[in-house]
């Protein structure tokens, strides 16, 4: 039989990857101990690359559990009757049945319990808000310190990429429907793993020349290694899913043309919000003025930090002072990415306090133990530059916090009185996205909000036109990988309702 | 995997490819662009489409080589693929019926204005096609432009074709006689394209430019081609590439495509032993280099991509 060539191959991710493989099997046992013991053990920390190193790498931070740990941690798990980790997963994961497999050492059977509700466990294992999700909910929470189901995920994710064993659940017979996804990131992906199951033909298409979509392009080496995502489409292109690059649905293609013209049953849009926003200051054009999006996308895949190794550029950072403005997780992405490019300051600038700042605080703690500075109660009034339009300093103000505005948090207000002028060289813009215009721009019939989000269903994810259906960012605005997931998870259940009826 | 079926020098540096893909082919309407990676390593780069035929699922670029991966470009020949080709992309050019239209093309500007030259002609509007170039050398598809023109002006820097001189002195001329254009259209670099936007601004008729700034995805997503029209920011991407050459920011537009020149001097110039960012990486399986067609291009290149980690194998469903 031809070698069928696994993620586990590639030996920059045997690298990447330190789980230990224990010598030892275990046998399924009843739990060992009382709960009043379990409740004795201590979370188990996450070891991470040294602060000091990191800063100089791409190397991802998280290292990983071992096994020896990942059991430890798994016997903290009370069991509950009824669990809220999993009322309050997005996708629904199995937690308690999955912790009770790594308890009983069952590494693999633990991973494909988790694949039956989420097809990239080795990536929400790793970006996952668990804090607000399952770990929020957990009981342990309530008197100590909540389980670490995230670290349990990726663990035994990881373990199975090590041992390329994946349990990829089973197909339903083939029942002749296609089904095209329009965008590879995390809502298409899951939505395709669920509807291959279901065993729909199903397409994604995808308008960069790689898949993974934000996986790729946004989040960074040091947070996602890319070999993970590749893995992770690899086994989805066994479940049979196939890929197509190099499609920008709207003016490749349109939506009317998949559904008469190529024989498309039904299309999920899950294209993202992908239009970035600007601050809309002076100097914003000058040269070393950046998108997040664009910044984070020169890097991630292009490559751009490797050049000339790559073709393609980025602003040397090395001995600059660089800002990011925002405070969410792409800011903490792009900001922690300028100071591995040797930035001299690599500083946040929001005009909020840190207690409002939206970015996870797992990533916020990283920054600053990899020396991010952070500006708090600041905004940036004005972009200055020299006679060859290149960024110099950044004119900004101090805020302070006034009323709660619509989003419940405290707004900022301009304090009189307070501009400073701070050198600058390369400025990064991470506030978020609008609805990217290509696919309703060619879809007359597919309604939008007056960001340009499509209005969708939101409980079957149907949009004003028949047979198509839309969810994550281009609907939501810009969330997270999970939530895209689960909007993903929850089209492929009513596309398949779709295509078993036939009925909208 | 996009196969040239095509490839003819039409000038020194200037290249013609014939490239196999059907879908954007069967969708090109003129004025859009496609965005193209000539290797595994490359870069995004955006390059107007000069004609389709929709029945051979072939589409028509015309590439100078002036950097690292256009000159790369241009060392592809009949038979050679391309790995992505990706569009196409960006509003079509507005054609409606007028009198009297202007087409102006600059050196390889020509190649872009052909198409809005021809459509104009299908819509039954007079065209007068004035094309440039440093030299006799330089001025490419006269032929082609002279089949979907009612007048021809030819121009070079030299004398040694057609008028010496610049087009603006041309079109100037132009102008003056009856009668009197009711748009301009003009495609070169951006010096021309903003000395024909200052001759045609004073007699107030209505010029487009079709513009060329640095692009990554050429979506929407990234913003890096923001220009500045009417004092606000578009992206060129998808609200362009064609703007009002009276509300264009040249002089912005110029700075944000000289951002990268020191890396694009380096790029060409002097490619540097491996970067130390790969030997902290473990060497890729052994196995042949993912792409020679770097080093037949740019043989000093050799070492680098030789040392380069190889990515991973592409997965594939079944065995």
């Amino acid at each position: 039989m031809a070698h069928v060539p696994h993620a586990s191959d590639c030996p920059r991710l045997r690298f990447l990857i330190r789980t230990a493989i224990p010598t030892t099997t275990f046998t399924p046992m009843s739990h060992p101990l009382s709960p009043k013991d379990r409740m004795k053990i201590p979370r188990q920390p996450m070891p991470e690359e040294p602060p000091c190193e990191r800063a100089h790498h791409f190397l991802e931070v998280n290292r990983g559990l071992d096994a020896a740990v990942a059991q430890r941690e798994a016997l903290r798990c009370l069991e509950c009757k009824s669990p809220r980790c999993v009322s309050s997963c997005p996708v629904g994961v199995k937690v308690r049945e999955f912790v009770g497999l790594v308890v009983a050492g069952d590494y693999l059977g633990a991973a494909a319990k988790i694949r039956e509700d989420n097809v990239l466990p080795a990536v929400t294992g790793r970006v996952c808000p668990q804090e607000t999700q399952c770990e929020g909910a957990c009981i342990l929470g309530n008197k100590g310190e909540s389980l670490a189901i995230g670290y349990l995920e990726r663990f035994v994710a990881d373990y199975e990429i090590r041992t390329g064993q994946t349990g990829l659940p089973a197909r339903a017979p083939l029942t002749g429907k296609r089904v095209a996804i329009v965008g590879s990131g995390p809502a298409g992906l899951s939505c395709a793993g669920d509807l291959a199951q279901h065993g729909h033909e199903v397409t994604v298409l995808e308008a960069l020349h790689e898949i993974g979509g934000v996986l790729v392009y946004g989040i960074p080496e040091f947070r996602l290694p890319k070999d993970i995502v590749r893995g992770e489409v690899a086994n989805l292109e066994r479940l049979g899913v196939s890929f197509r690059t190099n499609v920008v649905v709207g003016p490749s293609v349109t939506l009317d043309e998949l559904m008469k013209e190529e024989g498309y049953d039904a299309v999920f849009v899950a294209t993202g919000a992908g239009l970035p926003i600007f601050l809309n200051l002076p100097g914003e054009h000058l040269c070393g003025v950046y998108s997040a999006n664009e910044f984070l996308t020169r890097i991630n895949l292009m490559k751009a930090h490797e050049f000339p190794a790559y073709d393609s550029p980025v602003y040397d950072c090395r001995d600059r002072d660089v800002m990011v403005f925002g405070g969410g997780n792409t800011a903490m992405d792009a900001v922690r990415m300028a100071r591995r490019l040797g930035a001299r300051t690599a500083r946040i600038v929001y005009r909020r306090s840190a207690e409002e700042m939206p970015a996870r605080a797992e990533e916020a703690k990283h920054a600053h133990e990899e020396g991010i500075e952070f500006l708090y109660l600041t905004a940036p009034l004005e972009f200055v530059g020299d006679a060859q339009g290149r960024l110099t300093s950044v004119k900004l103000q101090r805020m302070e916090l006034g009323a709660p505005d619509a989003s419940g948090r405290r707004s900022p207000v301009p304090i009189p009185g307070s501009e400073h002028e701070l050198p600058l060289q390369v400025a990064i813009i991470a506030i978020g996205n609008r609805g990217n215009p290509l696919v309703p721009g060619s879809t007359p019939d597919l309604r939008t909000t007056r960001h340009g989000y499509i209005i969708a269903d939101p409980e079957s994810l149907k949009t004003s036109k028949r047979g198509v259906f839309a969810g994550g960012d281009i609907v939501t605005g810009g969330a997270t990988v999970i939530l895209a997931m689960g909007a993903g998870r929850k089209a492929a259940r009513a596309i398949h309702e779709f295509l078993v009826s036939g009925s909208w | 995997m996009f196969r040239i079926v095509e490839a003819r020098f039409l000038a020194p540096e200037v290249k013609l490819f014939r490239i196999e893909a059907p879908r954007i082919a069967r969708k090109r309407l003129p004025g859009q662009f496609v965005i193209l990676r000539v290797h595994d390593h490359g870069e995004r780069i955006p390059l107007t489409l000069a004609d389709s035929d929709p029945a051979a699922g072939t589409i028509t670029l015309v590439v100078q080589g002036v950097g690292r991966s256009t000159r790369l470009l241009n060392a592809l020949e009949a038979g050679d693929t391309i790995p992505d080709v990706v569009g196409p992309l960006g509003k079509p050019s507005v054609i409606e019926k007028v009198k009297t239209v202007v087409v102006i093309g600059g050196g390889l500007g020509t190649a872009i204005a052909y198409p809005t030259a021809k459509a104009f002609h299908e819509a039954g509007s007079h065209v007068i096609s004035i094309i440039g170039g440093r030299s006799r050398a330089y001025v490419i598809l006269e032929d082609e432009v002279r089949a979907v023109s009612d007048r021809v002006i030819v121009t070079t820097d030299d004398g040694s074709a057609g008028a010496k001189g610049f087009v603006t002195e041309r079109l100037a001329e132009v102008i003056q006689s009856d009668p009197r254009p009711d748009l301009v259209l003009a495609i070169g670099p951006i010096p021309m394209m903003r000395a024909v936007a200052e001759v045609t601004r004073p007699v107030g008729i209505a010029t487009v430019v079709s513009l060329n700034p640095i692009m990554v995805d050429g979506t929407g997503m990234c913003g890096g081609c923001r220009v500045i029209v009417d004092g606000k920011p578009r992206f060129a991407c998808v609200d362009g590439p064609e703007f009002d050459a009276h509300q264009v920011d040249f002089q912005i537009l110029t700075q944000r495509n000289a951002m990268y020149r020191a890396q694009e001097k380096t790029a060409l110039e002097s490619p540097p032993p491996a970067a130390a960012s790969t030997a902290e990486v473990p060497a890729g399986s052994p196995g042949e280099p993912h792409d020679c067609r770097m080093v037949r291009a740019i043989p000093e290149l050799d070492g680098v991509w030789r040392t380069c980690p190889t990515p991973p194998t592409a997965p594939v469903s079944g065995s």
